[in-house]
């Protein structure tokens, strides 16, 4: 039989089980090719479900940055009975499987066409380690060393990694070299090591990061200084949310009170989340919510009115699989028009679109800007792929001399020291923006009632159509303005000039760590995951 | 039109301690039906507003929609407002209320409003004791969108279509004391002397207080046969105790509690008396007050005044420990942690 060979550029798959502590042994596989200079990507694919249903690790290495998903599998590691015959069938002919031998496998397993190779990591553990949960933690080391001997992990990096995550817990580290080298030896007397399959260090990968497009966008948040958060749970957005919350305790308490700038609020439904985020707006705070397709729905009502009543809203769609309930752990971008359009009548939202962990940052960031300077929701389209997947990415860059750009809000002088009849739609600038003023600014001057309902320049109810035309031209006049404000779109890719497409990304890593484009703050043309839209 | 008000004001126009009239207090007329209750709630809160000299700026009105949803326009002109969209009022005034700590927020809604559309956030704005003066303004129907019956019109009362309605009521008082709720007062909007005392206790209290006012509607539902008419509510009223709100005084230093009263001390050290208090009902006991309000249905009496209070229960920012100074006057200083620690962060992600 032949054995596949390939250097810097395979698939390895990892047949994990819901919930057995596989996920951060799993990063450490990855995060070691990555600190080997080469580039990684790997996808989490996993089922709605919390415990005992198999999931799936996949990375992908490219030394030539191909990111994007590849068909075939060259190395399965499985340590999932459940999966093990499709898991098999997935090994690409002359590929690797690599398997818990403390069972046998059944004959029906057993393909000609691939190479099996066995390591008895529940045997080994459980004659070297007696805690039960400390077993099954410790086997997923085990995997771990033997996928290094394998295919020539550097093990110094890898210790580097392993004391890096259990820095103080000294026992811990210890234990977990330890099981990695039973994975290491075990192979390396059974098996001719390395396979064809192997690495070999690169500088390829530059000053990149490795983060996930939520923990980005949480995180661009805590820069821009929101400090509201209200949110419903739901997959893919979930921990975009928890980011930001992690992070705030971490950041944002007041040393001396143990007092927090910021609240969060795990809101009943999504319709209130962002009613919550509306209310905080309109008072002078800024605040977001995170959702995915389902959560979008319910809060089309609200988005309609901070549009119609003119209230910065920032929200991230982490989108996931429709129509309805759909595919909640799988990716799809097919929340885009109910997004742009969210809501009934004459709607059209601002939408941003990352599609790096560095743009997650940074268009959050923005969006916080964007949404009170154009006082209307922006939206942050991320989905499950980008959000919820280690990706990697320029580093997130933060510009200390940057204002948060507060958009047309009236101070008290300003209104004392007006002369003429404060209007809350009067459009002076001829922008289509109008001033804002915040609830509690002065004791006589720039009050005004919000509402969804048809108003006139002063913000007083009106069904005249006259005043109705006026204000609805004058929010077409700000959406122009919205256009020259977000800067342009990055169009790259093979063939920009197609006539036809989707809008993607596309998983093409040109030139990670080249001069001039890692670290650059904005945009990166030409860069890993663009998109291409062209209709 | 329910009034039209004089355009000539006396020079003496009594001042409140602020040095403001009470016309400081007004909002625009209102555009709601002649007779209607609301008009009377929103007099009672203008009075109320303008007796505890709060400043109008420092008040911030939100509602739903509906008739009474409408009303904030028709109160304190100079407080900002937000006729949010229907039944989601308390998730905006929660939102508003996390943005600034230091403003006071007069929340207004509809049985349609709160019982129905927007029960969820209703319950869920008292689990988390939000910080507000919650009014409702109850007449059985839905005014706005022409008398059909609401959720908390009682079974058998008869609308002006002359059906009678076939469902269970929800009574807001009690599933508010049900769900835990820190301030519950009932009223009627023909009860002037009772709705100020309850609105001021409502304005001082520092947690969620809801006053659930009967407040007919004269187009749809103040027929006979109707339970939330002009004339049935005045019949079957009762009231747990008269109320009297005694603002902060520092002469006043011992509580006093003789024969059937009681004086109830809330946080700004204000006082709610209530006297001639009715036998085995404690305001501070939430059995009692379970009790009674259970008792008042069986004999079919409306029972009014203040139900219940707990003046200990922490609102929603002691709960989130958030800083004392409002959040929406943090600043990029208090906020960002700047470049250094991102590229922290960055290292770890190598
Ligand atoms: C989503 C939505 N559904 C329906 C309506 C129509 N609507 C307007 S007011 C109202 C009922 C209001 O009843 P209530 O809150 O009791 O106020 P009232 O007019 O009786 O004071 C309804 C159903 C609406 N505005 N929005
Ligand atoms: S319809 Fe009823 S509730 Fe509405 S304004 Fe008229 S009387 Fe009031
Ligand atoms: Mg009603």
């Amino acid at each position: 039989m032949h054995h596949l060979t390939a250097l810097n550029d395979f698939v390895v798959r990892f047949a994990n089980v819901n919930g057995t502590g596989s996920a951060s042994a799993n990063l450490m596989f990855a995060k070691s090719i990555f600190r080997m200079g080469i580039p990684v990507s790997p996808k989490n694919i996993f089922p709605s479900n919390i415990q005992g249903l198999p999931t799936w690790y996949e990375v992908r290495i490219s030394e030539k940055g191909y990111l994007g998903r590849r068909e075939g599998v060259d190395i399965m590691l499985s340590v999932n009975p459940q999966s093990m015959p499709k898991d098999i069938a997935n090994v690409k002919p002359n590929g690797y499987f690599l398997y818990d031998s403390t069972k046998e496998l059944h004959k029906e397993f057993i393909r000609d066409d691939i190479h099996y190779l066995g390591v008895p990591m529940m045997q080994m553990c459980m004659d070297k380690f007696s805690d039960p949960r400390q077993r099954q933690l410790l086997k997923n080391m085990v995997y771990v060393g033997a996928m290094a001997a394998l295919i020539d992990i550097e093990i110094p990096v890898l210790h580097e990694i392993i004391s890096l995550q259990f820095k103080g817990k000294e026992k811990l580290i210890a234990a977990n070299f330890q099981a990695l080298d039973m994975g290491i030896q075990y192979v390396k007397e059974h098996y001719k090591c390395p396979l064809g399959l192997r690495l070999e260090r690169r500088d390829k990968v530059g000053d990149w990061i490795l983060l996930d497009g939520n923990t980005a966008c949480g995180l661009g948040a805590i820069y821009a200084g929101a400090t509201v958060a209200a949110w419903y749970p739901i997959t893919p957005s979930t921990s975009l949310v928890q980011a930001f919350e992690k992070y705030a305790k971490k950041l944002r308490v007041d040393p001396e009170t143990g007092e927090n700038k910021f609240a969060v609020i795990q809101a009943e439904d999504e319709l209130a989340a962002i009613g919550v985020v509306i209310g905080a707006a309109w008072n002078g705070a800024r605040s977001f919510t995170a959702t995915s397709g389902p959560g979008v729905s319910l809060m089309s009502e609200f988005l309609g009115l901070a549009y119609f009543a003119e209230i910065p809203t920032v929200l991230a769609d982490v989108q996931r699989g429709g129509p309805s309930t759909g595919m909640p752990t799988r990716t799809q971008q097919s929340d885009i028009i109910s997004a742009a359009y969210a809501s009934h009548g004459d709607t059209r939202h601002v939408l941003l679109f990352p599609s790096t962990p560095a743009e997650c940052f940074d268009h959050m960031a923005e969006a916080f800007d964007l949404a009170e300077q154009l006082q209307t929701p922006v939206i942050v389209m991320t989905d499950l792929d980008l959000g919820m997947n280690e990706n990697m990415s320029p580093p997130l860059a933060w510009d200390d001399s940057r204002a948060y750009e507060r958009g047309k809000v009236l101070t008290a002088e300003e209104l004392e020291n007006m002369a003429e009849r404060y209007g809350r739609y009067l459009d002076v600038d001829g922008d289509g923006i109008p001033w804002r003023t915040i609830p509690g600014t002065h004791p006589t001057k720039g009050s005004f009632f919000t509402r969804g309902t048809s108003r006139d320049e002063y913000a007083a109810y009106t069904e005249e159509g006259p005043a109705y035309v006026r204000n609805v031209d004058r929010l077409l006049k700000k959406w122009d303005t919205a256009k020259n404000r977000t800067g342009a779109g990055v169009v790259s890719g093979e063939k920009p000039e197609c006539f036809r497409g989707n809008i993607f990304r596309h998983h093409h890593l040109r030139c990670p760590g080249s001069p001039g484009t890692a670290g650059s703050t904005r945009y990166y043309p030409g860069c890993h995951a663009c998109q291409s839209v062209s209709i | 039109m329910t009034f039209v008000r004089p355009i000539f004001r006396h020079p003496e126009s009594p001042k409140n301690a602020i040095g403001y009239t009470k016309k400081h207090y007004e909002g625009a007329l209102s555009t709601l039906c002649a007779g209607c209750g609301h008009d009377s709630v929103s007099g009672a809160i203008i009075q109320a507003c303008f007796e505890m000299a709060v400043e109008p700026h420092k008040v911030a009105k939100l509602s739903g929609i509906g008739c009474s949803s409408k009303t904030p326009t028709y109160f304190l002109s100079n407080s900002h407002g937000f006729n949010s969209v229907h039944g989601r009022m308390p998730s905006v005034a929660t939102g508003a209320n996390l943005a600034n700590r230091d403003l006071m927020y007069i929340g207004i809604s509809g049985d349609g409003d709160s019982a129905s559309i927007g029960m969820g956030q209703f319950v869920h704005a008292i689990r988390r004791n939000l910080n507000v003066t919650y009014i409702i303004m109850n007449n059985g129907c839905y005014g706005l969108t022409k008398g059909q019956d609401s959720a908390t019109a009682d079974a058998g009362s008869i609308n002006k279509s002359g059906s009678a309605n076939m469902y269970q009521a929800i009574d807001m008082a009690g599933l508010a004391l049900e769900l835990g709720a820190s301030f519950i007062a009932r009223s009627f909007s023909g009860d002037k002397e009772q709705m100020i005392p309850l609105i001021k206790a409502a304005m001082s209290h520092p947690g969620f207080a809801l006053i659930d006012i009967v407040s007919p509607c004269v187009t749809f539902n103040n027929n006979p046969g109707s339970t939330k008419s002009y004339d049935y509510t005045r019949e079957h009223m009762e009231a747990t105790a008269a109320v009297d709100y005694v603002p902060y005084m520092p002469e006043i230093t011992t509580q006093y509690a003789e024969g059937g009263s009681v004086a109830v001390a809330l946080h700004d050290g204000s006082i709610i008396q209530l006297s001639k208090l009715d036998q085995d009902w404690n305001p501070l006991d939430r059995h009692s007050a379970m009790n009674r309000l259970y008792e008042a249905k069986s004999r079919s009496e409306i029972l009014t005044g203040l139900i219940y209070i707990d003046t200990n229960a922490a609102d929603l920012h002691t709960l989130l420990k958030t800083v004392k100074k409002p959040l929406n006057t943090l600043e990029k200083q208090d906020l960002c942690p700047g470049s250094a620690v991102l590229e922290g962060i960055n290292n770890s992600c190598r």
